[in-house]
């Protein structure tokens, strides 16, 4: 590989003082790490990875359209995201009939947000940035936004924590036990909708599931505990933000590449772990504390937060 | 003693398709229940009816003493078994635990009683040597052991099973039925069990709600399984074979040919599902 293209793509020059310059980038990033991180999980047992994607698509409709009629492109990038979110929870209760429902509303969303950028005038790199991330800046009034919005939805999640685990496992036995089913996928969709709105400003429309979906799939790679799948997709996601925009300063790159590099690599690292144990192991004692523990009773008195 | 679940009158149609009508039913404390009959009787719809997910078109069903309501504390629901992805982010101790704490809202640490309640639980249903194991690795059988663990937490009057026997193999089938006969003897839970086979039950069941082309028969199993009482209801011959233990309902006429498309009958050797001479 050329020296020169190695060297932009990891530079470390003034490194110090360009980190002070993207404080808010890396507050923003961490907080929306957490996000990702703790919907993550719900996102992969609900199984709408693919709505992930289709939202992500209408929410850079939204912002493109924000975008060339001048008012605020967080505000557009929501609209967009939680229609589109609300849409596909109110269609599609069957699998297979919310995909069909994903794969129609997502052209048309791309096709609305390529046409409000064609006739847009402005700076050519905002275009990019909606569909691929930012380079770097987050400004003052764009952070407070992020953090409002990822407030929300994290208060969101863990009030509705344990009725939306069940209902997610088990929306029949859920239902017979009186938690409100219907009610949680709304409230479910609406923080989904929020949480894409708040990743496309940083990594972009495109890349929005190396945020939401790979590090809670890495982490259910290497464990099933409902209290270690959370904290370790959030661990994931974290490293994966917050490392992606400080290994981008230097280049003056987009810090998508960085962010999706990062995260894929946890993955294939937690797959190769996950995998290896599985071999091993053998599926009574996948859990080592099973294998550990002297009596059974043992193990099952071990910590298990619920 | 008032009866856990009371049903009055109850019907149910879907445009002109009458599932059962003017149906009355008491279900008393620690009562085992089973609700034969051949697919699309309106078995699981009848349960439904009871967990308040589908209105009755005339009558009233009522659980303890009030009217049924959508979801409820007091019933704990199995459902088949469903083979959980793997991914899901559940040991079987978490599944059983979820019938503690699954309806609660906010987060946080499980307290020493529910810790101790839902040990307590995972060693009545026998499930102490997989409770830490994935869901998604449990056999059939384990998992139905889970499940009803789970139904069993919020200390039911009723429990409500929808053919939570299928596709299990004789030996689990076995186990998870002895489960739930000596836990609704333990706690005074109802049973309303619906099946397509009764075998598997047959030593538990105190009575056997018949239901097939929009009528039903209600009494014991010797009562209603018998080749008179079963013709009358299906309006057209149908045999009762007891042999080797077993009950064995057999369709006349044409309706040989159509058990063989229920292949998932075939294995087990018995057959009660006479949908041949219903059509």
């Amino acid at each position: 590989m050329n020296a020169d293209i190695l060297t932009h793509i990891l530079s470390f020059e003034n490194f110090g003082e360009l980190v002070v310059l993207v404080r808010n980038s890396i507050i923003a990033g961490a907080v929306l790490g957490i996000v990702g991180g703790l919907i993550g999980p719900f996102v992969i047992t609900r199984n709408l990875p693919f709505a992930v994607h289709g939202i992500s698509e209408l929410s850079f409709a939204g912002a493109s359209i924000a975008l060339l009629l001048g008012i605020n492109v967080v505000t557009g990038s929501l609209i967009g995201s939680v229609l589109a979110a609300l849409l596909i929870g109110l269609l599609g209760s069957r699998a297979r009939e919310r995909n069909s429902i994903i794969a129609v509303l997502m052209p048309f969303g791309l096709g609305l947000g390529i046409l409000a950028l064609a006739l847009y005038q402005g700076r050519s790199a905002n275009k990019f940035g909606l569909l691929t991330g930012q380079i770097v800046s987050v400004d003052n009034p764009q952070l407070g936004w992020l953090l409002a919005i990822s407030a929300i939805v994290i208060v969101t999640l863990i009030v509705v924590w344990r009725p939306l685990t069940f209902a997610s496992v088990d929306p029949d036995v859920a239902a017979a036990a009186g938690v409100p089913v219907r009610t949680l996928s709304i409230v479910f969709m609406l923080a989904l909708g929020l949480s894409v709105a708040v990743s496309v400003q940083i990594v972009g429309a495109l890349l929005v599931l190396s945020l939401l979906v790979t590090p809670a799939a890495a982490a259910l790679r290497i464990t099933v505990s409902p209290f270690w799948v959370p904290v370790l997709s959030t661990v994931f996601a974290v490293v994966s933000v917050v490392g992606g925009i400080l290994l981008a300063l230097g280049g003056g790159l987009p810090i998508s590449p960085y962010v999706t590099t990062i995260s894929f690599t946890i993955w294939l690292v937690c797959r190769l772990v996950g995998g290896r144990r599985e071999r091993r192991g053998g599926r009574r004692t996948k859990d080592p504390t099973a294998r550990l523990a002297p009596r059974p009773t043992a193990a099952v008195n071990e910590r298990v937060p619920s | 003693m008032t009866p856990v679940l009371s049903l009055r009158g109850a019907s149910l149609r879907f445009g002109d398709r009458e599932l059962w009508a003017g149906l009355d039913l008491d279900v008393e404390p620690g009562e085992f229940v089973a609700v034969l009959g051949p697919n699309g009787a309106g078995k699981t719809t009848l349960l439904k009816a009871i967990l308040g997910q589908q209105e009755l078109t005339a009558g009233t069903a009522e659980f303890l003493g009030r009217p049924v309501r959508r979801g409820h504390r007091r019933i704990g629901y199995i459902p088949q078994q469903r083979l959980m992805e793997s991914g899901t982010p559940l040991r079987a101790r978490d599944m059983i635990a979820l019938g503690i704490t699954g309806h609660r809202w906010g987060l946080r640490r499980e307290s020493r009683a529910e810790r101790e309640r839902v040990d307590a639980l995972v060693a009545e249903v026998g499930a102490t040597d997989f409770a830490l194991a994935p869901v998604a690795s449990l056999s059939g059988g384990e998992q139905q052991r889970a499940r009803v663990g789970q139904a069993l937490a919020s200390d039911p009057a009723l429990l409500l099973c929808d053919e939570p026997l299928i596709s299990l193999d004789l030996r689990h089938q076995r186990g998870v039925t002895d489960l739930i006969d000596e836990q609704r003897r333990k706690t005074g839970a109802a049973v309303v069990f619906v099946t397509h086979d009764v075998n598997p039950i047959l030593d538990a069941v105190d009575r056997v709600v018949y239901i097939a082309g929009g009528h039903f028969t209600i009494g014991t199993p010797d009562e209603v399984l018998q080749a008179d009482v079963l013709s009358a209801l299906y309006g057209t011959p149908v045999d009762v074979v007891r042999t080797m233990g077993r009950i064995v309902i057999v369709g006349s006429n044409d309706a040989a040919h159509d058990h063989d498309g229920h292949g998932h009958h075939a294995d087990h050797g018995d057959d009660l599902d006479p949908e041949g001479p219903v059509r």
